[in-house]
């Protein structure tokens, strides 16, 4: 190597991905056309990414989709998952809104053991988390809870003991607070 | 399926493309005249908006195969007389046409196949122009829509094949959609960061009457609101740029496919000299910057020049225009260029970041970036880089005057590969289109045949797909006919896509082949040699007598053994007014130094073996 250079060791050149990981919420805002889900988890399949959750819905707009994925890695690589998002022709915006003021909510139905001797203490445990009972049955109830995903567990912990037969979760959707649009940023 | 059809009914099938502007009058008007006279016979069909909208895409020449389901377009083809179509031998040597036609020219590329195993069989040539961002559309036919789903005959789900690795992808179910849908493929593959685009059409769509207008430009960018690339660099990162050039005392520019892409070689050219900065050059980079140019200083990475990956090694910034820091550039990341700071500019943000971290990103059309940029660099004087351009001059020498290569003859009597390639250079006037098949060759190609213009190497960077040199110089040959085109390929790549020899018959295509025979899969022995221990497994291979084959065929064919031979070969061959291949029986255990083992890094070139000295 020449002299020109400063010599001594070098520290190695950092590869992008190998730092702390986190959990990660993106926002997407995509155009409605056939399809459009399969190119999204096409895409994080191919790139390697690990989707945690992932829920779709319309918006208001009928064209137009909202796309909640959840993911883990670090800041690089969620960076790049948005990237390559990007590059998708039908996608419109994308937001890592983690670090931002955000209400995440999601859906869960819970189909619990119940008979005519537990069946008051299991609704009063669903009352107290501002859970409710869509369902009575002889043999069991279903149980409907909202609230972030720590709120859910903590319901689900304590049914578990009666024992779960049923369980659907939909993952998180979620919206930044305060009066910005992210769907309203997509209309230029 | 191939259906052979008489040349009655008025159907022209095979018009060489149109130069004078007269006779573009007179096309215009035979048009005309034919489309009037179909008028009264037929309506407008779904097949007829297709070739209106290749017409209007400015496409001159394309390249397919038949099949049930795309036999309607072929039934009104001959109805467009300024459409070429190449009937080629497979679907695969279509795509690379398409590809090879699009490197050449900078224009949309366009190939053609049917459903099922038409359509499966272009797959790799799309995925090979996904990984080399080529512009081509890639059209093919589907079953009927009702039939959809239903596993009918010759159906295969294809867009959900090739959605991964095109640029976007369309299923057209209605022939009123065609007309919107081709000019988004055609907008899409050519904007921002090229790359393929598939349009799938069924049967019905193919067949259906129609009155839908062609989409003007306008219309077709207001259809897609999440499709647009960012072109202008940001100003801030501008002037970072002309900071960092101004304090480096070591600045290397590595110029990448982007610079032709976005044909910024002149802009490339005034940054070096304005700030004397030395420019290296990645495989699909070569011809960026004129090879004599006094600051053009090499080829990188795993089998580029070792004073090039020295150079990148000591180097205290590195200006990466349009590259994408492939492996095969960078060997180990974390050993890679550890003094340099990274300027990174390149169209598509996705790519920066994404190997390597950088210091300067930029995001925009290289050309735009590097107008913007120029005129905030301070000019540097010789003087000033005296000292550094003095150290790679050296390096240059040295790397240069190594014993084992360019000697004309590697051992004795044997006629060695660098030798071929830089007598097919200089006998071109280093002005033919060179295009590579991969492995050995294509690497020999890259180094020794010597580049002056834009465009005139070709090579499968990315996917590496062997069987790609001959298609794709079908295409190159085709889309610049004012240049010598000649197919660099080894026996094994060669007897991939060997079919389309018959296409170059055919249509007379002026392909020159240059077969560099070893009777092995050189890349592969080269590795079983030096990384796994000697065991040369699979990498023996038979070949015809290709001076028979290419006599069957009715190309004129000669065969180079010996040093003296290789000219006299070379020009025979360009003296023929059609294809012709040159048979070079060259030594069969040349090794392509130097070589990165996979792994390490640019420091770490394995140079030569003891007996190859």
């Amino acid at each position: 190597m020449s002299g020109d250079i400063a010599a001594g060791p070098v520290p190695a050149r950092p590869i992008p991905g190998s730092g702390e990981t986190r959990r990660h919420v993106l926002v997407a805002v995509v155009q409605n056309r056939t399809g459009v889900l399969n190119r999204v988890a096409s895409l994080m399949r191919a790139r390697d990414f690990n989707i945690e959750s992932l829920s779709v819905s319309h918006t208001d707009s009928e064209d137009v989709s909202r796309m909640t994925i959840t993911i883990h890695g670090d800041e690089f690589h969620v960076e790049q998952a948005t990237k390559q998002l990007y590059r998708l022709i039908d996608v419109l915006k994308v937001q890592d809104v983690t670090d931002e003021p955000t209400v995440q909510h999601e859906l869960a139905l819970v189909k619990v053991r119940a008979t005519d001797r537990n069946r008051g203490e299991i609704v009063s445990i669903v009352e107290m988390h501002r859970a409710r009972v869509v369902d009575l049955a002889p043999e069991s109830v279903v149980v409907e809870a909202t609230g972030t995903e720590v709120e859910v567990d903590a319901l689900l912990t304590l049914l578990r003991g009666y024992g779960i037969r049923e369980l659907v979760r939909t993952g998180a959707v979620v919206m930044a607070r305060g009066s910005g649009s992210i769907e309203e940023a997509t209309k230029r | 399926m191939t259906v052979a059809k008489g040349d009655g009914g008025g159907r022209v099938t095979h018009v060489p493309s149109a130069g004078t502007s007269a006779s573009d009058e007179i096309e215009r008007a035979r048009r005309d005249m034919l489309h009037e006279g179909r008028m009264q016979k037929r309506t407008r069909i779904g097949a007829d908006v297709l070739c209106e909208a290749l017409v209007r895409q400015g496409v001159d020449v394309f390249f397919g195969y038949p099949g049930g389901v795309i036999l309607p377009l072929y039934d009104v083809l001959g109805d467009y007389p300024e459409l070429r179509h190449i009937l080629v031998r497979h679907e695969q040597g279509a795509a690379h046409a398409a590809d090879g036609y699009a490197r050449a020219t900078g224009r949309v590329g366009v190939c053609l196949g049917t459903s099922g195993p038409g359509a499966t069989n272009l797959v790799t040539g799309i995925g090979n122009a996904q990984l080399d961002s080529i512009p081509i559309v890639a059209i093919t036919g589907n079953v009927p829509g009702a039939l959809l789903g239903k596993d009918a005959f010759q159906e295969i789900d294809i867009t959900g094949i090739t959605l991964p690795i095109t640029k976007h992808n369309y299923l057209v179910r209605n022939a009123d959609d065609i007309a919107l849908v081709l000019a988004e493929a055609f907008h899409i593959a050519r904007t921002g960061r090229p790359g393929p685009v598939h349009v799938d059409i069924t049967k019905d769509a193919l067949q259906g009457e129609t009155r839908a207008q062609h989409p003007d430009e306008e219309t077709v960018v207001a259809g897609l609101p999440g499709f647009r690339p960012t072109l202008d660099g940001h100003p801030r990162q501008l002037r970072t740029i002309a900071q960092e050039i101004a304090k480096a005392r070591r600045p290397l520019i590595l110029a990448g496919h982007g610079i032709l892409i976005a044909e910024a070689e002149e802009e490339l050219r005034e940054l070096a000299e304005k700030a004397g900065i030395p420019v290296t050059w990645t495989l699909l980079g070569i011809g960026a910057i004129d090879e004599t140019h006094p600051l053009a200083y090499g080829y990188m990475g795993m089998h580029g020049w070792k004073h090039v990956n020295r150079a990148i090694q000591s180097a205290d910034l590195l200006i990466a225009l349009g590259m994408r820091f492939d492996d095969r550039v960078t060997g180990n990341v974390k050993t890679y260029a550890p003094h340099a700071r990274i300027v990174h500019v390149d169209i598509d943000p996705a790519e920066i970041g994404k190997n390597v971290a950088v210091d300067v990103p930029v995001v925009g059309d290289v050309r735009r970036v590097l107008r913007s940029l120029l005129p905030l660099v301070e000019p540097v004087d010789r003087e000033t880089r005296a000292t550094y351009l003095g150290q790679l001059a050296e390096w240059r020498l040295e790397s240069e005057g190594s014993s084992w290569h360019g000697s004309g003859t590697w051992r004795t009597g044997l006629l060695s590969a660098d030798y071929v390639l830089e007598q097919i250079g200089e006998a071109n006037d280093h002005d033919a289109t060179m295009v590579a098949d991969v492995g050995q060759n294509q690497m020999w190609t890259a180094r020794y045949a010597g580049y002056r213009r834009p465009k005139s190497h070709l090579s499968s960077g990315g996917l590496g797909t062997m069987g790609y040199g001959m298609p794709a110089a079908m295409g190159a040959a085709l889309g610049r006919p004012d240049k010598t085109t000649w197919a660099i390929v080894g026996d094994g790549g060669f007897q991939m896509t060997i079919q389309e020899l018959a296409t170059l018959v055919q249509d007379d295509i002026p392909v020159k082949i240059a077969l560099l025979d070893n009777r092995k899969l050189g890349m592969i022995r080269q590795w079983q040699e030096l990384v796994y221990a000697g065991n040369y497994h699979s990498s023996e291979m038979v070949g015809p007598d290709y001076l028979k084959l290419a006599d069957a065929y009715g190309i004129p064919a000669w065969k180079a053994t010996r040093p003296g031979e290789v000219r006299p070969a070379i020009e025979a061959a360009n003296a023929v007014d059609g294809p012709a291949l040159v048979w070079f029986e060259i030594a069969s255990e040349q090794n392509v130094f130097p070589m990165m083992p996979a792994g390490k890094g640019l420091s770490d070139l394995l140079e030569e073996l003891e007996e190859q000295l």
